[in-house]
């Protein structure tokens, strides 16, 4: 058991450094280049050689690479030009922020989703299961963005019940609790989509073994066979799902703080991205991608803790 | 989020029994029984079909100026003449409809079509390998998965200049990771079924085994995951679209008509908004549903055996 722990442990660390790896690589096929970026159009080549030489940029990939590996390891993530501040500052001021936003998300998430799919499977072919299975089809289908909007539309513009805009400042957040709201409610929307469905399934699947026929002909009445025997078998691959949904909730939390302007780490990732700020992209996706590993992580682990069966995958 | 295609199906003996390649006769007609018995899959289908006709047989009955735009009749309510009205660069909105249904459609099954062949090579070949090679490959598939896919779509899309064939390309190279790993688990397990022993014993090589007896089996599962991608590879793109990294006018999406028109969601506009919003969420529910479906058949079929 420890040694699965350790090999699972020791696989993450190797995913990390490889998406350390790509995402630098990768970085360095971005077009323009940030001497041009900072200096301005009419810097003299001079200036342009100077400040290469200064900022570690003519030495060759790998050693940037290792110096940048160093950087990290004690913490310092660069210097962002454009926004004029260290990156690991920036990235502390916006981590919790979308922390918050994931977070909260993904709490109701599970907190709707899951007594929700468990009534689907339940009401199956009822009218209440089409209901809402085709109610969670046409959430899931829908664009993040389409459905954020719409929402804004509807209790920003016509109904004025909560602002459009999420709270920019870091104070304001509990304030202004009404401007999360919204946001909030398009990530929730989204992820219940998905899990509600999952464990519509989950469960369906479950009841249709032979223990709970077992269960039921020794006289337990359904509820009993549902919170007892079907509910804890089923919910083991929704853990799964959520662990490995981390990154998927991570790109919505990128476009719904596009839609609201709230200033998280996804809006952060797109304007660097659209501003060809190396350092805060390498930063951003540094940090993404150790959230998502460590999400899979524990999702593995968790799986194999719970589930006695599951040794040594 | 194409999470529900990731995960594996739920049931542990999802593998196809069969031996030389291809499934009977009868066997495709169970399947095809059971999907058509769901009517939520029929419709989807038909939908999908109706999308399809649409979007590349209706420009040829409704002719519309779809080049040259003119900024005169712009953002004009539904009428006779303009049956959705007309957009704010006074193209017709329903022809518009069409022509960005043509993209959307055209990089989602292409994009699918990439994602799944590559991931169908690479999955089987590592499960067929095993031991280091198979390792180094799933590490690299892990490794790549590692990165959300929206984040590594925006990393793309601004590296790449942004052109129809070139989204294809970028969500196909994200896309191919989730059937790789389907495809690898199935074949880990086909591989130790007895009629490919048996055809090793026969002297075929590696390369027979893998293309008419592994490959062929995993049909189900990779004509499922196909649908998802699919319908996945329509939302990404609107969203690249939103976020401004789509194609330039006038060559149009889904995408890309929805977020322009949402610039109007408080001038009203709403023929601008709910028809390309709606012809999104109708044509990916119409591919969840088939996909869904098809899983099912699958599942049904394997548990009749």
């Amino acid at each position: 058991m420890i040694r699965f722990i350790l090999r699972r442990f020791g696989q993450s660390i190797v995913v990390v450094i490889g998406v350390t790896i790509a995402t630098f690589i990768l970085l360095h096929l971005l077009p323009g280049s940030p001497i041009r970026a900072i200096l301005g159009p009419r810097a003299t080549p001079l200036a342009v050689h100077q400040l290469t030489v200064e900022l570690g940029l003519n030495k060759p990939i790998p050693v940037q690479y290792a110096v940048w590996v160093n950087n990290l390891l004690h913490l310092n993530l660069g210097y962002s030009y454009k926004l004029d501040q260290p990156v690991t500052a920036l990235l502390a001021e916006r981590i919790p922020k979308t922390l918050f936003l994931v977070g909260v998300s993904l709490i109701l998430a599970i907190i709707i989703a899951i007594p929700l799919g468990v009534l689907m499977a339940v009401r199956r072919t009822k009218p209440d299961d089409y209901v809402l299975t085709g109610l969670s089809f046409i959430f899931y289908s829908m664009p993040t963005f389409w459905l954020g909007l719409l929402l804004i539309g509807l209790f920003s513009a016509i109904l004025n019940w909560f602002p459009p805009e999420a709270p920019q400042d870091q104070f304001s957040v509990f304030s202004q609790l009404n401007g999360m709201v919204l946001p909030v409610a398009t990530l929730t929307l989204v992820t219940v989509a998905l899990f509600s469905r999952y464990t519509r399934s989950s469960v369906l699947e479950q009841s249709i073994q032979d223990y709970v026929r077992t269960a039921r002909s020794k006289g337990l009445s359904n509820g009993a066979v549902l919170f007892h025997h079907v509910l804890r078998n089923a919910l083991i691959p929704v853990i799964t799902l959520i662990g490995l949904s981390l990154g998927g909730i991570l790109s919505g939390a990128v476009v719904v703080e596009s839609v609201f302007n709230y200033p998280g780490m996804g809006l952060l990732f797109f304007q660097s991205a659209v501003d060809d700020d190396f350092p805060v992209l390498l930063g951003v996706t540094v940090v993404v991608a150790l959230a998502t590993v460590a999400g899979n992580l524990i999702a593995d682990l968790l799986y194999a803790v719970i589930d006695p069966r599951i040794r040594y995958v | 989020m194409s999470l529900i295609a990731q995960l594996p199906p739920l049931s542990q003996d999802v593998v196809a029994e069969g031996g030389e390649g291809v499934q009977s006769g009868a066997t495709w007609r169970m399947i095809l029984d059971v999907f058509l018995e769901n009517r939520l899959a029929t419709l989807g289908l038909g939908v999908i079909v109706f999308m399809l006709l649409f979007c590349f047989v209706g420009p040829l009955i409704y002719h519309t100026q779809q080049v040259y735009n003119n900024p005169n009749i712009a953002t004009q309510s539904p009428s006779l003449a303009h049956p959705l009205g007309t957009d704010q660069v006074g193209y017709d909105v329903l022809g518009r409809l069409m022509l960005g249904g043509q993209s959307s459609l055209e990089i989602g099954f292409a994009a699918a079509f990439i994602a799944v062949g590559i991931g169908v090579m690479w999955g089987s070949i590592a499960g067929l390998a095993g031991g280091w090679v198979d390792s180094v490959m799933m590490r690299v598939v892990d490794t790549l998965l590692a990165f959300p896919l929206l984040f590594a779509l925006i990393l793309l899309g601004a590296i790449f200049s942004t052109s129809i064939p070139e989204l294809i390309i970028v969500i196909g190279l994200i896309a191919w990771l989730v059937p790789a790993r389907l495809v690898r688990g199935e074949t880990l397990t086909l591989r130790l079924r007895e009629y490919v022993q048996a055809v090793k014993t026969m002297g075929g090589g590696t390369r027979r085994v893998l293309f008419r007896h592994i490959i062929p089996n995993t049909v189900g599962t990779i004509v499922v995951n196909a649908t998802f991608q699919v319908a996945d590879a329509i939302i990404f793109v609107a969203t690249l679209s939103y976020l401004g990294i789509g194609v330039p006018p006038p060559a149009t999406n889904w995408g890309a008509e929805l977020s322009s028109g949402l610039n109007y969601l408080f001038d009203g506009y709403w023929w601008l908004i709910y028809p390309p919003g709606l012809a999104i969420v109708i044509t990916v529910v119409a591919f969840n549903f088939v996909g869904d479906a098809l899983r099912d058949a699958l599942e049904v079929r394997l548990q009749r055996r």
